[in-house]
């Protein structure tokens, strides 16, 4: 047994390392002192300086935390809702449709909204449809998060709550609610991160107008390459990181306080 | 109260299941219709109905982007192309990530915790980004590139560019897509009893046997499952070729996108993106039914 744990060792410290290193070059470019990302001159923090004196990449972040915001609570509703019909009520056509968008390579999801939006709705394609487009693929990540949790759960609790004549209203939001509350934070903080992230669905979904993160950075990628584009990777790996601790921190902290009451 | 139940249940599944018919199957089925228009003389489509007072103006309904698929291997041969890059592109994340599935399994709980955040860390920094860490390591004036040549010198082959090659296209993808794998492949494995394993190797079985006839036939569901995430995904990637491959370097991804975003061939496109749906559902079915019978087999013995 030792013997082929330290082999799977190896092989997983390999794969880290793999995982790993690309991000690592990007952060320390970040900071060199030099327009090519070849060889290290210097240190340096004139690109976050570049990067914050860019007056469309300030909007972009604006108008992607907009869509990332809006798209997430219109997720976490409508994926909560969706969550607690499949449970209930256990109707297979309903978790399909739920979760098909989720199997769909992007690019089909992207293109056929793209389609839609144009010739159905003869919407001006900008903020409003990319932020329908990101709603549309979390839902989905919402609803698996927030069933998962309700399968766990005993279901003699809502029985004994509707028992001592709560009514379905008392029973949601006083039972229901605050247990499936972890899941709908950890929903919303997926879906969050997944919308600040998606760029293949957004390159089929943005308008003209306005500056989008993520495309913003994709025409910095095939134009012109500068390690501004360095600068403004740190800074996303340390919003998302910040969103995962967060998440963390609030999931563990509601499951202390159900713990704590457990207890007592 | 009967009522009320009756709202409830129509408001929690209703709502989101209109919005879904609204966004999601609505837009499914428009791209079907669109793919039997003709194109438009600027792009876009043309019109169903010919406009008052012209004659010649192409309308209607037509099979002619279909015709056109057809009528070119190059199309098909981009598709075949496609097809053998996800498959490597899935084997090689399988390979990469069972070992280390297998060792955030096997390792102790609170330190399973933190190996898992560090797959997942990456995986959560832009997606963007992460394609583009590969043009600044393959980069033909790179550090790596200058070693690897080199050593390539010393032996007498010629100097090698990695950037906007198949070669770095495949790695692109393999990184995009690892977490895909290893995160399923985890799930499963984790569930596993090393009861059966310590039983087997009290038996005098090898490592290598415990792996052939426990660890590995218990976790087919999830090599399955994360099979057809990193397949499905890497079947329709065309952000991975557009920053590390060549111009010969085109798959499905990147033909869908040119024929919505700069060819602006509506019809053609609606055809390429129903081909790589049905390609899909193919192989997934194939896929589904060849396990079954696998499993109808192993219980059969």
């Amino acid at each position: 047994m030792r013997h082929s744990h330290s082999k799977l060792w190896i092989a997983g410290a390999l794969v880290y390392i793999f995982l790993y290193i690309p991000l690592a070059i990007v952060v320390i470019y970040s900071f060199n002192d030099s327009k090519l990302n070849t060889e290290w001159v210097g240190f340096t923090l004139s690109w976050y300086e570049a990067l914050f004196n860019n007056k469309e990449m300030l909007i972009a972040v604006c108008n992607s935390l907009i869509i990332a915001i809006s798209s997430s609570f219109g997720a976490t509703i409508l994926g909560t809702m969706a969550g607690l019909a499949i449970h209930r009520y256990k109707l297979r056509v309903l978790s399909i449709l739920f979760f098909a968008p989720i199997a769909m390579p992007e690019i089909l999801l992207g293109v056929s909204l793209l389609l839609f939006f144009l010739q159905v709705l003869n919407l001006t394609l900008g903020m409003v449809s990319i932020i329908i487009a990101h709603t549309t693929f979390c839902i989905g990540f919402v609803a698996i998060i927030v069933k998962s949790r309700l399968q766990d759960m005993d279901e003699s609790i809502f029985e004994s709550a509707r028992d001592l004549g709560a009514s379905s209203w008392q029973c949601f939001h006083l039972v229901t609610l605050p247990l499936i509350m972890p899941a709908m934070i950890a929903g919303a903080l997926m879906s969050f991160t997944l919308s600040i992230d998606d760029f293949i669905i957004t390159f089929f979904t943005k308008g003209v107008g306005d500056p989008i993160l993520p495309i913003q950075i994709y025409t910095m990628i095939k134009v012109a390459v500068t390690p501004e584009v360095n600068a403004i990777s740190t800074l996303l790996m340390l919003l998302t990181l910040f969103t995962i601790i967060i998440g963390i921190k609030l999931s563990s902290s509601f499951l202390y306080v159900r713990k704590n009451n457990e207890s007592t | 109260m009967i009522k009320e139940k009756n709202i409830v249940r129509w408001l929690l599944s209703g709502v989101p299941l209109l919005f879904l018919l609204l966004f999601f199957i609505a837009p499914s089925l428009i791209i079907v219709f669109t793919s039997f228009r003709f194109p438009g003389e600027f792009g876009g489509l043309a019109p169903l109905i010919a406009p008052m007072g012209t004659v010649d103006v192409e309308h209607g309904l037509t099979l002619e982007a279909y015709q056109f698929f057809f009528s070119d291997t190059l199309y098909v041969r981009v598709f075949i192309k496609s097809l053998q890059v996800a498959v490597v592109t899935t084997l090689i994340c399988l390979i990469m990530s069972y070992p280390l599935a297998l060792l955030i399994a096997r390792s102790k709980e609170r330190l399973r915790n933190i190996m898992l955040l560090l797959v997942v860390l990456p995986f959560a920094s832009n997606f963007l980004i992460r394609i583009y860490a590969w043009v600044i390591i393959l980069d033909p004036e790179s550090v790596l590139s200058y070693f690897i040549n080199l050593i390539l010198n010393l032996v007498g082959i010629s100097p090698v560019i990695f950037l906007f090659s198949p070669f770095a296209v495949l790695l692109g993808m393999v990184y995009v897509h690892l977490p895909f794998m290893i995160l399923p492949l985890y799930i499963n494995l984790e569930k596993h009893d090393p009861i059966l394993l310590d039983a087997a190797q009290d038996l005098g079985a090898s490592h290598w046997k415990c792996f052939w006839y426990i660890t590995w036939p218990l976790s087919i569901s999830g090599v399955s499952s994360g099979i057809v995430l990193v397949f499905i995904s890497a079947l329709g990637m065309f952000a991975v070729p557009d920053i590390l491959g060549g111009t010969g370097d085109i798959l499905i991804g990147n033909l869908i996108k040119d024929q919505f975003i700069s060819t602006r061939d509506w019809p053609f496109g609606a055809v390429l993106s129903i081909m790589l749906a049905l390609t899909i559902l193919l192989i997934i079915g194939l896929g589904a039914y060849f396990l079954r019978r696998l499993r109808k087999r192993n219980y059969a013995t």
